[in-house]
């Protein structure tokens, strides 16, 4: 019995690895178009991630800004840099909910039969989701100068800092690809990724200086990847000093991309 | 279509298990679909049909048995298994964003039809579905019996040799359903194998070919639908005596025929003879007794046991009274069983 199946394959055996790369690209490429659509059809996907980091924006330039001394420099200078971090960082909500509402809705498990690379759904999501992110920063970035922050470097830093965020973004939404998958529940993958995302970028160097924090936090703020990103951030678009601080948020992203990828690829394998 | 699977049966299942934690779903599945044909799998929520055609379509793994579907095992084969495959699972799976057209032509990109060919399926589906006009609408706007037909559509973009529906039909109005059918009839024309699950045994009755009984991870009986009917023997001779005063003599005509009491409406006049499964024979020799007897009747008519009754001689319960789907750890909705329909 068991040896009648290779036999029986007519043209059906395993393709070469040349065309299931190709497979692997075009699969995902389809996909990604398909999430761009909806971007496209549903602007209100990115007003809503861009909404919360704009009021906290306002909310940190006129109500707290003025208690809050960062020694040198202007406070707005200091705020808009790490809350482009933050912002990048929560933009990677929309990637679980979306993956989550797309798996209660069956669309995956569709996708799961049919011979699609196992790849494509994630890489398709994260690949449109960093269009988003994108977008997200560059609104930040508009709304920080119409608040009064000034980039102080030059046009290739302040590239760098943009595509250092947007990375950060895209790091983090791996991990939320993975939590999307595993918990399923759209609503439920709400609330999960505010509990963990909104301490992590809150205590962090983004809108205080660490030093002003009690040890205990300050220790933890000092050890945050989202304080390093935040300093590099400062450091490529207003001139702070950068310390170690560049070359270690590129050493986090890569760690945080090469521990959740495969961890998201396997949950997806696994969902439903 | 095509030598692969040879002449054995396009889907064969051989002692299949799979448990959910302590519940054990499945506990030895047997089925063979011949190649062109359709078998109903039917049973009520929770009885195992979704899981197995989950694991028929590589979405889970069994953990004991095996299963094959045009002799590619779906465990060791499962990538070639998903080319020659459709699935069009209970949740009308369609992005509701995307238009009628840009789902299929998006489902025969991820098939790998090419661009065209994908565009070329797409419009022929549109039409066959009857979706042309809405074509070119977000799937949001579509009705539910729209979205169902989409659904479907995207399952047979790739012309599958086997096409699996996991109760194609629940929730639709009896119009949806009718069109559905219409459809599902069509594509058995063309010679593909089709397995199907219901919990509507009218469904069953009218699709399949052959029926599977399922309950408790277990199949409990298997056949064509007359095949079933005959097992419990439930068929009934009526007919009504025009003259009351003829009752007597009418029941003392039949009574060789009858297999339990005949049941006598007196003001009616109608007469109910359960005739075992001896069905037209029944028929034709009670037409004969009444005749010799002198008795004159009208409404003559014979029925066979509906699948409600099968399912209830079977299990020894209603089919849609089961308790609810085990948990499966995301909100599947569990209809209830419409059977009132036939």
């Amino acid at each position: 019995m068991s040896t009648a199946a290779p036999a029986l394959l007519g043209g059906l055996e395993t393709p070469s690895l040349a065309s299931r790369a190709r497979w692997a690209v075009s699969d995902a490429a389809a996909l990604t178009r398909r999430n761009l659509v909806h971007l496209y059809r549903v602007p209100a996907l990115i007003v809503f991630t861009a909404i919360q980091p704009v009021m906290f924006t306002l909310l940190f330039r006129y109500v707290f800004g003025g208690a809050i001394h960062t020694g040198a420099g202007a406070y707005v200078d200091f705020l808009i840099p790490g809350i482009i971090v933050q912002t990048a960082s929560f933009a990677s909500f929309g990637t679980a909910v979306g993956l989550a509402q797309e798996l209660s809705a069956g669309v995956i498990e569709r996708f799961r039969s049919m011979p699609i690379a196992r790849s494509a759904v994630l890489v398709g999501r994260l690949a449109s989701d960093t269009l988003r992110i994108l977008l997200t920063v560059l609104i930040l970035l508009a709304v920080g100068y119409g608040v009064g922050f000034r980039i102080q470097t030059g046009a290739g830093q302040t590239i760098a800092m943009i595509l250092l965020s947007v990375g950060f973004g895209l790091a983090i939404s791996t991990v939320s690809a993975f939590v999307g998958l595993a918990v399923k529940d759209p609503e439920s993958v709400q609330s999960f990724a505010m509990i963990w995302l909104f301490p992590l970028t809150f205590a962090s160097g983004v809108f205080v200086p660490v030093q002003t924090m009690p040890h205990w936090l300050a220790d933890f703020a000092r050890n945050n990847p989202v304080t390093l990103f935040a300093e590099a951030a400062r450091a490529l678009s207003i001139g702070t000093p950068a310390g170690d601080s560049i070359w270690l948020s590129v050493v986090w992203m890569v760690a945080i991309v090469a521990v959740f990828v495969p961890l998201a690829v396997r949950a997806y394998r696994r969902a439903g | 279509m095509g030598e692969a699977g040879g002449s054995g049966p396009a889907v064969l299942v051989e002692g299949l298990t799979k448990s959910f934690g302590s519940v054990r779903a499945l506990r030895g599945i047997d089925l063979a679909v011949a190649r062109g044909r359709v078998l109903g799998l039917l049973g009520p929520n929770g009885s195992g049909k979704t899981t197995t055609v989950r694991i028929l379509t590589t979405l889970l793994e069994p953990d004991g048995g095996r299963a094959t579907v045009e002799g590619l095992d779906v465990v060791r084969h499962a990538v070639a298994v998903r080319r020659i495959i459709g699935l069009a699972n209970q949740q009308a799976a369609v992005d509701e964003t995307l238009t009628g057209r840009e789902n299929l032509e998006l489902a025969g990109r991820l098939y790998h039809l090419g661009r065209r060919e994908a565009r070329r399926r797409a419009a022929e589906l549109l039409e066959r579905l009857e979706l042309a006009e809405a074509a070119n609408r977000p799937a949001k706007t579509y009705s539910g019996g729209m979205r169902r037909r989409l659904d479907l559509g995207a399952s047979l973009v790739a012309h599958p040799r086997v096409l699996f529906l996991d109760e194609p039909t629940t929730g639709l109005d009896p119009r949806s359903r009718a069109d559905i059918w219409e459809i599902i009839r069509d594509l058995v024309a063309d010679g593909t194998t089709l397995l199907l699950t219901t919990q509507y045994l009218e469904e069953a009755d009218n699709l399949a070919d052959e029926i599977a009984v399922i309950d408790h991870g277990q199949v409990i009986a298997s056949g064509t639908p007359d095949q079933l009917k005959d097992r419990i023997g439930w068929d009934v001779v009526e007919f009504r005596v025009t003259q009351r005063e003829q009752l007597d003599l009418a029941i003392e005509a039949v009574r060789p025929l009858a297999t339990a009491r005949a049941e006598v409406d007196p003001r009616s006049g109608a007469v109910t003879v359960p005739v075992g499964s001896a069905g037209s024979d029944a028929l034709v020799d009670a037409v004969r007794r009444l005749d010799g007897a002198g008795v004159e009747i009208s409404d003559l008519a014979l029925h066979r046991p509906s699948l409600d009754n099968v399912f209830l001689a079977l299990t020894g319960h209603a089919a849609q009274d089961e308790a609810p789907a085990p948990k499966r750890g995301r909100g599947r909705k569990t209809y209830a069983a419409s059977t009132k329909e036939a």
